[in-house]
């Protein structure tokens, strides 16, 4: 495992900001791996302890509670579609299953509970249900990255994926 | 992100924390904040003594607006006078109750507004250390706000010294990873701290008492934070006059679900009915339909069956209070009726379900919701929302039992009260409330017949992802 100098200063700006508890680093030392290395592994997590000086156990248990972190790499671009009330109320489900037609990842279905996620076979696009991404109003949500697409329709789909190589 | 649907107001509202909402050519930029007069209560702020600015905000009646309604300057009055432990504000921008959108339209577009109140505050509250903790989910929010943060520090707003008056405030954008429980104050307050979000028991963890590093810290929702800005501008009294008495003020409504036009509006608190937000707001049902449930204040919130009817008790012409009966439609939206209507007006998020939609799989919705959500800290709530889980789904699938509606009304009863946190009522209160409400339908679902067996399936794609 590489760590740039880039992503090392970013590391240390993070710790900065918790001038009382350097523990209280972990969640955004957590991000700036998961956003450079794409997943979660074992010797990250054996770093960011080591870094903050805690066991590795304070880190793992984060990765195995929060949701968005993974341990195993994503697609190269990683889909979220939103599975709460409001988007369902707008057509969620459908939309979904259009979106795993489209990029050929398997449909793990709407209701999937836990957070898996399935991965085309070109490696290309991940798709994941998640909960309520307060953006009810404007259902169905979803997050292609970082970027976020609200009233979703199936006709859509092509163009929005088509930004994503 | 595009940019979200440019929505002009409706008459009815009155915009106040979202004044710059959809406003065309308003930019999140501080060079077009102090064009609008931005920070100018900032700058009044500081001249008053910190004490008077809880004073007003005591006497502006603002109660939170992130789910629990409790009186911000009563909270703020936790803070005992002379504290010598440092003092710590978060601000909770976690937005994660299902229904609820409306602290995601301030911090992505009118992000000063946001700081400046919370500046405000730290100075009130004599805070020299303040954290911005925003869901995972707005990745594009955190930079916002961390660009925000850097224009205020470089126009001395905030860093050392701020405005000259000798005050120093640092605050610090925090990202959670998608953990609903990080939205209860001390869940997020332990996730702060780098740990799982467990939340704490209460006693003795009252925030305000023990809270970030065991040291008193005031925990605000975005919105209640940006109130307190313009309580500063128009004085505690004078924002009192707006809204009803104990529920006061502004507050932002989210209409989610089957109407015409689902949105947000700035209304008076109990300025408008439900059944106004729906039909004048929102310009009604689609066509042909008719309105079947709502749920009026965020997912947790009971759900309201068209057609009820409510005892309340209501200020006559003479001053006296008497009876009076209204349905769903007559509620005004506001904290203490729609908690006397047994419901919440909790986030603000209206959920509206129409005649075509299925009670069972609504509720199995939000089921799956809560199980997945809980911390697992305490039995009853971390067990007794899988079940309600697997009875919902299993009323949906074929082969529930005639019990089921019983079984699903004893879980729920059996958590709500019973737990750490009150996502325990969260969890419970739609069960309870769906199945009291929508009887026949569950007693029709339970009904439904064994499906015939299929072998099971497993994809290897389902073993990926941590599975938690
Ligand atoms: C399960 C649960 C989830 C919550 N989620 C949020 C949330 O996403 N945002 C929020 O501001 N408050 C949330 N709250 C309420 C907070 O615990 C807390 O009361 C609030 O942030 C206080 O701010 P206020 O007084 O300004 O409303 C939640 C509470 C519970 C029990
Ligand atoms: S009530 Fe549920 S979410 Fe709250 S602490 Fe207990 S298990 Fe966790
Ligand atoms: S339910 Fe999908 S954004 Fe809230």
């Amino acid at each position: 495992m590489q760590i740039p100098p880039q992503l090392l200063t970013q590391i240390d700006e993070a710790v900065s900001h918790y001038p009382v508890s350097k523990r209280s680093a972990s969640l955004p030392l957590l991000h700036l791996f998961q956003e450079h290395f794409g997943y979660i592994s074992d010797e990250a997590i054996q770093w960011i302890a080591a870094k903050l000086e805690l066991q590795p156990i304070a880190i793992l248990e984060l990765v195995t509670f929060y949701p968005m972190f993974r341990r195993s790499p994503a697609g190269r671009h990683h889909i979220r579609i939103c599975k709460t009330l409001s988007c369902a109320l707008a057509g969620a489900a459908a939309l979904k299953a259009k979106l795993c037609e489209a990029t050929g990842v398997a449909d793990l279905g709407h209701g999937t509970n836990g957070n898996a996620f399935a991965v085309s076979p070109d490696g290309k696009f991940s798709i994941e249900s998640v909960e309520c991404l307060a953006s009810c109003g404007s259902g169905p949500v979803m997050m292609v990255n970082d970027d976020f697409y609200q009233a979703v329709t199936a006709e859509e789909i092509p163009t929005i994926l088509s930004k994503y190589q | 992100m595009p940019a979200p649907a440019r929505r002009i107001p409706h008459p009815r509202e009155k915009r106040m924390v979202f004044a710059n909402i959809d406003r065309e050519g308003y930019t999140p930029d501080i060079e077009c904040y102090l064009r609008n007069g931005g920070y100018a209560e900032l700058k009044k702020a500081v001249t008053m003594e910190p004490a008077s600015i809880v004073g007003e905000v005591k006497a502006s009646g603002l109660r939170g607006r992130g789910g629990a309604g409790f009186p911000c300057g009563v909270k703020w009055g936790f803070i005992r006078p002379g504290e010598t432990k440092p003092i710590y504000l978060i601000c909770n921008a976690d937005e994660s109750e299902p229904g609820t959108f409306k602290d995601r339209y301030i911090i992505h577009q009118d992000p000063h507004q946001l700081l400046e109140g919370m500046i405000i505050s730290c100075f009130a509250l004599n805070v020299h250390l303040a954290y911005l903790y925003i869901r995972g989910e707005f990745p594009h929010g955190a930079r916002i706000l961390e660009k925000a943060i850097a224009e205020a520090k470089a126009n001395n707003l905030l860093g050392k010294n701020i405005l000259g008056t000798g005050f120093d405030l640092e605050i610090y954008v925090h990202r959670g990873a998608g953990a609903y429980i990080c939205g209860e104050e001390t869940g997020l307050i332990e996730s702060l701290e780098g740990k799982r979000a467990y939340p704490r028991i209460k006693p003795p963890y009252f925030p305000a008492v023990l809270g970030l590093y065991q040291c008193p810290t005031i925990v605000n929702n975005v919105e209640t934070l940006c109130h307190v800005k313009h309580i500063v501008r128009m004085g505690g009294a004078e924002y009192a006059k707006l809204g009803k008495p104990n529920n006061t003020g502004t507050r932002i409504v989210g209409v989610s679900g089957d109407v015409m036009k689902p949105g947000y509006f700035e209304i008076e608190v109990g300025s408008i009915t439900l059944g106004e937000l729906i039909n004048d707001l929102c310009g009604g049902m689609k066509p042909g339909r008719t309105l079947k449930a709502v749920i009026p204040g965020g997912s947790s919130a009971k759900v309201l069956r068209a057609g009820e009817r409510f005892k309340i008790k209501a200020k006559a012409a003479d001053g006296t209070m008497v009876e009076k009966e209204i349905g769903v439609l007559d509620i005004p939206m506001d904290f203490d009726t729609m908690a006397a209507c047994g419901s919440m007006a909790g986030s603000g998020g209206v959920i509206v379900m129409d005649d075509s939609r299925d009670m069972v799989e609504t509720l199995n919705n939000l089921n799956h919701f809560y199980a997945h959500e809980s911390c697992g800290q305490c039995t009853p709530c971390r067990e007794g929302s899988l079940w309600m889980r697997k009875i919902t789904d299993r009323l949906l699938a074929g082969g529930g039992v005639g019990s089921d509606p019983e079984l699903l009304a004893s879980v729920s009863n059996n958590i709500a009260g019973k737990t750490i946190c009150a996502f325990g009522e969260a969890c419970s209160w739609p069960t309870m409330s769906f199945v009291a409400k929508f009887k026949e339908e569950f007693a029709a679902k339970a009904k439904k017949e064994i499906p015939a067996f299929t072998p099971p399936e497993f994809l290897s794609e389902t073993l990926i992802g941590g599975g938690h």
